[in-house]
């Protein structure tokens, strides 16, 4: 009987995820409010300048993390822009917080590609990228779903989930922000974040 | 009489446009995503109207310092986005339109020689299949944030 009302729970607890539609999964949670799939892990990158970057050196700050690529012509620009107001508003308090944003194209997306990219957005936003293995395994870690489509011409776009996820100073997976999240909301999850 | 073919000459150009006016899609409220630098790939939107009898069908077109422009549909289920390039072209169904927005339908500027700047504008060059090639000069904009609509 017990179990029976925990599977019942359960099934709520899937619908309510999905309702909320964030990011291509669901944010499955026990009780304890614990994830129950992990969203990050083990990573390693290079940031724009070519210095090699962790996961373990996220540890200690909160961390917001974003992945897309600097070809997508309108959820990628967008989003960083929406970081970038986001962080305006935080003021000062942004500055304790990692802002990262991994590319899932590196084959196109070196570091000077996107250091020049990023030059246009919020300088706290750091760029990551790496080889193609190095980018699979971050995007996994992150249960980041991708997907290259080909164009015409030998070139290619990516399909991507949109999600920007939010971690606190352990590297524990606290929430996502969905794509086109109310700034108030967002401003919210993220002052939360900080403490 | 040098007159007169004058005359008759205009009169079938204004014939000929008059007709050509009365099946070439109309572009209305168009304008060019704004790109930051080093962004190798843009976006224009604008709404298309078929005013003729028939349907018409959008296959690409051209514009200065763009390498291709594609017609492409972007979709979001479950947070991921994904793009896909209409290969057989957009219909526009004889008497509608059909909007190209944020979100949804769009030409794709792939190759982008210099970043599209905020203010400044864009001769686009559409390709139709019936209706031949339709230039419009689309200003280049700065979107509003994602969670300000």
């Amino acid at each position: 009987m017990i179990r029976r009302r925990s599977l019942v729970l359960g099934g709520l607890a899937v619908a309510a995820a999905a309702a909320a539609g964030g990011g291509g999964l669901l944010y499955l949670r026990t009780k304890g409010g614990k994830p129950l799939i992990k969203i990050g892990g083990p990573f390693a990158l290079s940031d724009v300048d070519g210095r090699t970057v962790t996961d373990r050196d996220l540890l200690g700050k909160p961390t917001l993390i974003y992945f897309g690529f600097t070809y997508c012509p309108e959820i990628c620009p967008t989003t960083l822009t929406d970081i970038g107001q986001w962080l305006d508003r935080l003021g000062p308090k942004a500055d304790r917080l990692n802002v990262i944003f991994i590319t899932l194209d590196p084959e196109r997306d070196t570091g000077p590609q996107i250091k020049r990219y990023l030059a246009n957005f919020d300088p706290r936003i750091r760029g990551l990228t790496g080889s193609v293995e190095a980018v699979a395994a971050a995007a996994k870690a992150y249960r980041i779903y991708y997907r290259k489509v080909p164009l015409e011409a030998g070139e290619y776009t990516i399909d991507h989930s949109t999600a920007v996820y939010l971690f606190d100073k352990r590297g524990e997976f606290v929430a996502p922000i969905g794509y086109g999240s109310a700034p108030d909301r967002a401003v919210e999850q993220l002052t939360a974040l900080l403490g | 009489m040098k007159r007169m073919i004058y005359s008759a000459t205009a009169a079938c150009l204004i014939a000929t446009s008059a007709l050509a006016a009365a099946s070439t899609p109309r572009i209305e409220a168009g304008w060019v995503r704004a790109t930051p630098p080093a962004a190798r790939a843009g976006a224009a939107y604008f709404n298309l109207t078929n005013p003729g009898k028939a349907p018409d069908r959008l296959l690409g077109g051209s514009a200065p310092g763009v390498e291709r422009v594609e017609v492409h549909e972007m979709s979001m289920t479950d947070g991921i986005m994904r793009m896909r390039p209409l290969t057989d072209g957009l219909v526009i169904p004889a008497g509608g339109t059909v909007a190209l927005k944020p979100g949804g339908y769009h030409i794709m500027l792939i190759g982008l020689a210099r970043p599209l700047k905020a203010g400044e504008s864009l001769p686009l060059t559409l390709r139709f299949e019936k209706a031949g090639k339709v230039t419009v000069t689309l200003p280049i904009k700065t979107p509003p944030a994602a969670g300000a609509h």
